[in-house]
């Protein structure tokens, strides 16, 4: 829909105090970072270059895509099967899953993280119970793994990757699935073959939400990792405090952000923005 | 092509449907025979779409009982009823071409590729698409779609078509054009037609008979001549057209028909008075009234005054005011229009007594 002029100006100007305040706080520190890249320790490419050779660096590249694009399968699909329930379930099962979908926001990403710990490792709750029905006989290591990092970023991400499914169920015509059992089709096809299609844009807009969410995690990883599993945000972190190569800690940085940059442009050609809210 | 004897006969006995408090169909008996085009027509709430989402299972009635050719079909789901459903708004698959829009039911049906080939492309010939077949429902024309939603609901050959509004959204051109195609499908296929509509004349013009529809319940079925002409209520009499309402006094039966005195005139109709005694309200058409210098002794006529027209192109509507003071509304060649304005002063209505109906005074 195109606003009137006037709209859009009026728009803009509720937006500008935002917009001065992420200049101000993230793009402006953000060209600081930039300038580094090429900077530190000499002038020139160098750092980018080392980035390209340096075989650490690129298996962290590879694993964070690896765990995103997992993550990210993982997600959408646990969020659609709830938004299913939140948006068309009777009307207790929408209290149960709005319930579902909003605690986990109220609890911080830290607190998540040692919960699942506690849940996940050694002598965790699942571990003993597994033991205790006698299904294993030795624990099973489920953190300080990818495992770990996969369970936690995703239970952090499902909530996110409801809203853009829940948009696209909502928008959707009722009397086309109406249409489609009347002619035939049992509630099973309808789903498959005509009420997840129509809900593609809120896939794909959910599924480039998690993804890009995902390239920058970095408590998640950090605690149900272990260290093992270092993913991009954590090897920036370890670069720019406790290397100390800044050059290379920012080269990486600017990476991430030109990537993610890409994703959004992207996914803003397939998805309009307010189909994500 | 469809074999006769496939159409379905659908009985419904004494359905209601109840929404809350609010009765959205009150006790709703009617039998839509073989073959025929039923067009259901009331004002907007009526009940009409309603009515149609229970006949195609959608909707289940909180009372009554339905029947498809003997059976009852009241508990049937709707995926196993496999009635044709054209929706208003079409309700097209957005993410299917229009060949796949119209296979969708043929698949379901786990027909083999050939034969879903073979009856998409003969039915996309038949609603004259030809060259459409690969493009999206939002790449085509309000028309288009229209037709889209016709061939995806007629190809697997359903006992009955249900059609609601189809073509609320079309101007008024394509609407005719598409008026007249879907009275040849009726005949081609030979199918039930069950068509929702609150255009009056939509209504006439197709159907074999009209069901009128107001406030949940149904007011009177009939061929559309029969309700037109003949109409039971106040309500159906002016929902169908516009109408002229005269009071009568001293209403009797009389040899073929009933007698009574319309401003200071005596008339005659030919319609029995049974139902109606002493005062009632006389009903004509504009079109049955004709304006004359002088009403015959004998013949059916009052006395008023030209006031106003209306040019129509083929006509003109000339509005007129009684004597007694009642309001009458002609439709009359333009000549007979500008004469009678001209003249300034009184002229005669007249109207053959087969024409005028009576109705109970002040009843709905
Ligand atoms: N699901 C529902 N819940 C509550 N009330 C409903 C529901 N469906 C229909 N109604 C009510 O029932 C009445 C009849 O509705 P219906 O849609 O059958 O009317 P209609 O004759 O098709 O009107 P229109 O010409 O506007 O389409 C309306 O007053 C409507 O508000
Ligand atoms: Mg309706």
């Amino acid at each position: 829909m195109r606003g009137t002029l006037s709209d859009r100006t009026g728009a803009a100007l509720l937006m500008a105090p935002l917009l001065l305040f992420l200049v101000l706080a993230y793009a402006w520190p953000f060209l600081g970072v930039v300038k580094w890249s090429f900077t530190l320790p000499t002038p020139g490419l160098g750092q980018y270059g080392a980035l390209v050779s340096d075989p650490l660096v690129q298996s962290v590249f590879v694993r964070t895509l690896r765990i995103a694009a997992i993550v990210t399968i993982v997600s959408v699909t646990a969020a659609y099967a709830i938004t299913v329930v939140w948006v068309r379930g009777s009307p207790v099962q929408r209290v149960l899953a709005e319930f579902c979908i909003l605690v986990p926001f109220w609890i911080s990403v830290l607190t998540r993280a040692f919960g699942w710990v506690a849940l996940l490792s050694n002598r965790g709750l699942v571990n003993t119970w597994l033991q205790s029905i006698g299904f294993i006989s030795e624990p099973l290591t489920l953190v300080r793994n990818e495992f770990g990092v996969i369970v936690g970023m995703s239970h952090f991400l499902i909530p996110f990757a409801v809203f853009p499914l829940a948009s696209a169920m909502r928008s959707l015509d009722e009397r086309v699935l109406l249409a489609a059992r009347g002619l035939g089709s049992s509630r099973m096809r309808t789903f498959w073959t005509v009420f997840v299609p129509m809900t593609r844009s809120g896939i794909i807009g959910s599924a480039m939400i998690t993804f890009v969410f995902s390239l920058g995690f970095f408590v998640t990883p950090a605690i149900l990792g272990g260290g093992r599993s270092v993913m991009i945000a954590e090897l920036i972190y370890l670069r720019i405090f406790q290397s100390p190569d800044w050059g290379l800690g920012a080269a990486i940085s600017v990476v991430l952000v030109v990537f993610v940059g890409a994703l959004m442009a992207l996914l803003f050609r397939y998805v309009k923005p307010k189909q994500l809210v | 092509m469809q074999q006769p004897g496939r159409a379905a006969e659908i009985k419904a006995n004494g359905i209601g449907k109840s929404f809350g408090s609010f009765r959205a169909l009150d006790n709703l008996t009617l039998d839509i025979g073989r073959g025929e085009f039923l067009t259901l027509l009331g004002p907007s709430g009526s009940g009409k779409t309603t009515f149609l989402m229970i006949l195609a299972g959608f909707v289940q009635p909180s009372e009554g009982r339905l029947f498809s050719d003997g059976t009852d079909i009241t508990d049937r789901p709707a995926e196993q009823r496999a009635a044709g459903m054209v929706f208003q708004g079409y309700a097209l698959f957005p993410h299917m071409s229009v060949e796949q829009n119209i296979a969708f039911p043929l698949k379901v049906r786990k027909k083999s590729a050939s034969e879903i080939k073979s009856r998409v492309g003969e039915m996309v010939e038949r609603v004259g698409l030809k060259g459409h077949e690969k493009k999206l429902p939002a790449q085509l024309s309000g028309g288009q779609q229209q037709r889209v939603a016709l061939a995806r609901a007629l190809v697997f050959e359903p006992g009955v078509l249900l059609l609601d509004e189809p073509f609320s959204a079309l101007d008024k051109s394509l609407r005719g054009q598409m008026q007249a195609e879907m009275k040849r499908l009726h005949q081609e296929t030979g199918t039930t037609f069950v068509f929702v509509t609150h255009d009056q004349s939509e209504a006439l013009a197709l159907s074999s008979r009209v069901a009128i529809f107001n406030h949940g319940k149904l007011l009177q079925v009939g061929r559309p001549d029969e309700v037109y002409d003949r109409p039971a209520s106040r309500f159906v009499a002016e929902f169908l057209g516009e109408i002229n309402m005269l009071p009568v006094k001293g209403v009797k039966p009389a040899d073929n028909g009933a007698t009574g005195v319309c401003e200071d005139r005596a008339v005659n109709m030919r319609c029995k008075a049974e139902k109606v005694r002493g005062d009632a309200i006389l009903a004509i058409r504009p079109e049955h009234m004709s304006i004359a210098p002088e009403a015959a002794a004998g013949e059916n006529g009052i006395a008023a005054t030209a006031v106003a027209s209306t040019y129509l192109g083929a006509a003109t509507k000339l509005d007129l005011t009684t004597r007694q003071g009642a309001k009458v509304t002609v439709s009359v060649p333009n000549e007979v229009a500008a004469a009678a304005l001209s003249k300034g002063n009184s002229v005669w209505l007249t109207w053959p007594a087969e024409k005028g109906f009576l109705l109970p005074d002040g009843g709905q």
